[in-house]
């Protein structure tokens, strides 16, 4: 066999293994041929050291490593949350600043129509009132001014009259000779008129 | 020595312990479970001393493991089997750093040993059983009896179930055991080709090109296997104890 003969020939142990090992091979001595891991005289020591190695591990993971990395990816779980949550507040305060700010605006822009209305409204009804009592004025110049007119044109019209009546007893006296009285010619007018 | 694949097996007693006529020595084995033991705990416990809010690398090697494990758990036995996580962490780590110890020159590969990782997966086996009982009473007897088939089968079916249920705790160890068992053996044999066709002068050292790409390759692949397995480990202890959380399918 190629094994127990490449084993029955070592000189030199293994540097790791040292000197302890010479010591092993002659102690195995009867288990030399076993195929180590099935070699049943070391199981009572490895299962030992096992339990002891795996159990102090499993209760130093269980009670002080493990809790400790859980514990700080809990504080990051809750700080990052908290950021989030302060992030959120600061945006909903910035949009209801945002908010506000617009309602100003759109309140300050109601009142600035609302005094333009008024002022252009005032104005108008200003310039109506004025417009109202210069046409009033006119009215009542022009009234004044027609009656006036009426009133020379009456005087014209009796004027008017009197000339014809002047001039008819002129016309006879004339063209006739003698005098013509004046109720007659008068009369003579006022059917020529009609 | 050089060649003998072997050897890297046989547990060296370094400090003799007999009690009752057991042989209880303090081994090359003991010596690298505690050192697997030590240097997993002492990593957690410091990388994590800071208690750093934006973690460093270390601390997130730390942090990732925790969070890797506990969604394993979570994933497969739901919230109910998270009260099981420092047992599946602690299988986790102890198998995948024993296994990761073990790829160091001269280092003893603890899980090669079949009794070791048959003890882990008694461990595991023990848990479901135990846990299961106390649980949930003859209930956890549903186990064996799936809903819904109809009862011409039911004997059958039980028979199966109990069968794949008692290979459990064998398919478990004997999985982690041989492959990190075979890989080391591999390694062991294509480095000694190297050592072994370059004794032949000029012609050999070219010879042993090959085989000594090969072991570079070989070891990338078992730092894979060493995860891997203890990945697989730990996957099926997580679905072993949903067994025992949840009885009926």
């Amino acid at each position: 066999m190629f094994v127990t003969t490449a084993y029955a020939q070592e000189a030199t142990p293994a540097p790791a293994e040292g000197a302890a090992h010479t010591e092993v091979a002659a102690e195995h001595g009867a288990t030399q041929g076993v195929f180590p891991p099935f070699d049943t005289s070391t199981y009572a020591s490895q299962l030992l050291w096992l339990a002891i190695s795996f159990g102090l591990f499993y209760l130093f993971l269980k009670n002080v490593a493990l809790p400790r990395i859980g514990g700080i990816l809990e504080v990051r779980r809750d700080r990052i949350a908290q950021d989030l949550d302060q992030a959120a507040r600061m945006k909903a305060e910035a949009d209801a600043a945002v908010a506000a700010y617009e309602q100003e605006l759109a309140e300050a822009k109601a009142k600035a129509n609302a005094i333009g209305n008024e002022a252009s409204n005032v104005a108008k009804a200003e310039a109506e009132a004025k417009r109202k009592e210069v046409e009033a004025g006119l009215d009542q110049k022009l009234a004044a001014a027609e009656e006036r007119i009426a009133g020379i044109k009456a005087s014209a019209m009796s004027g008017v009259g009197a000339i014809a009546e002047e001039t008819a007893s002129a016309i006879v006296e004339s063209l006739v000779g003698g005098t013509v009285e004046r109720s007659e010619a008068a009369a003579a007018v006022k059917a020529a008129a009609e | 020595m050089a060649n003998d694949p072997i050897h890297q097996f046989h547990i060296a007693k370094w400090i003799p312990i007999e009690v009752g006529g057991l042989d209880l020595s303090f081994t090359n084995a003991s010596a690298f479970m505690v050192a697997t033991a030590v240097a997993t705990g002492a990593f957690l416990y410091m990388t994590t001393s800071s208690r750093g809010l934006v973690p460093g690398r270390l601390q997130s090697i730390s942090e990732m493991s925790y969070e890797f494990v506990a969604s394993m758990l979570r994933d497969s036995a739901g919230s109910k089997g998270m009260k099981f996580f420092p047992l599946v962490f602690s299988l986790f780590m102890f198998v995948l750093v024993a296994n990761l110890l073990g790829l160091f020159p001269y280092f003893y590969t603890v899980t090669s040993q079949i009794i070791v990782t048959f003890a882990l997966a008694l461990l595991v086996i023990g848990t479901v059983i135990v846990y299961g009982f106390l649980k949930h009473g003859f209930g956890f007897l549903k186990l064996f009896v799936p809903s819904g088939i109809p009862a011409m089968l039911v004997p059958l079916v039980v028979i199966i179930e109990v069968i794949s249920f008692l290979s459990r705790p064998v398919s478990l160890s004997v999985r982690l055991f041989a492959n990190m068992l075979a890989g080391h053996i591999t390694l062991k044999v294509f480095a000694g080709f190297v050592t072994s066709l370059s004794a032949f002068g000029a012609i050999g050292v070219v010879g042993a090109i090959l085989p000594l790409l090969m072991t570079v390759a070989i070891t990338g692949l078992e730092f894979l296997v060493a995860f891997l397995q203890a990945y697989v480990f730990a996957v099926l202890t997580c679905m072993y104890l949903n067994d025992a959380v949840h009885p009926g399918h």
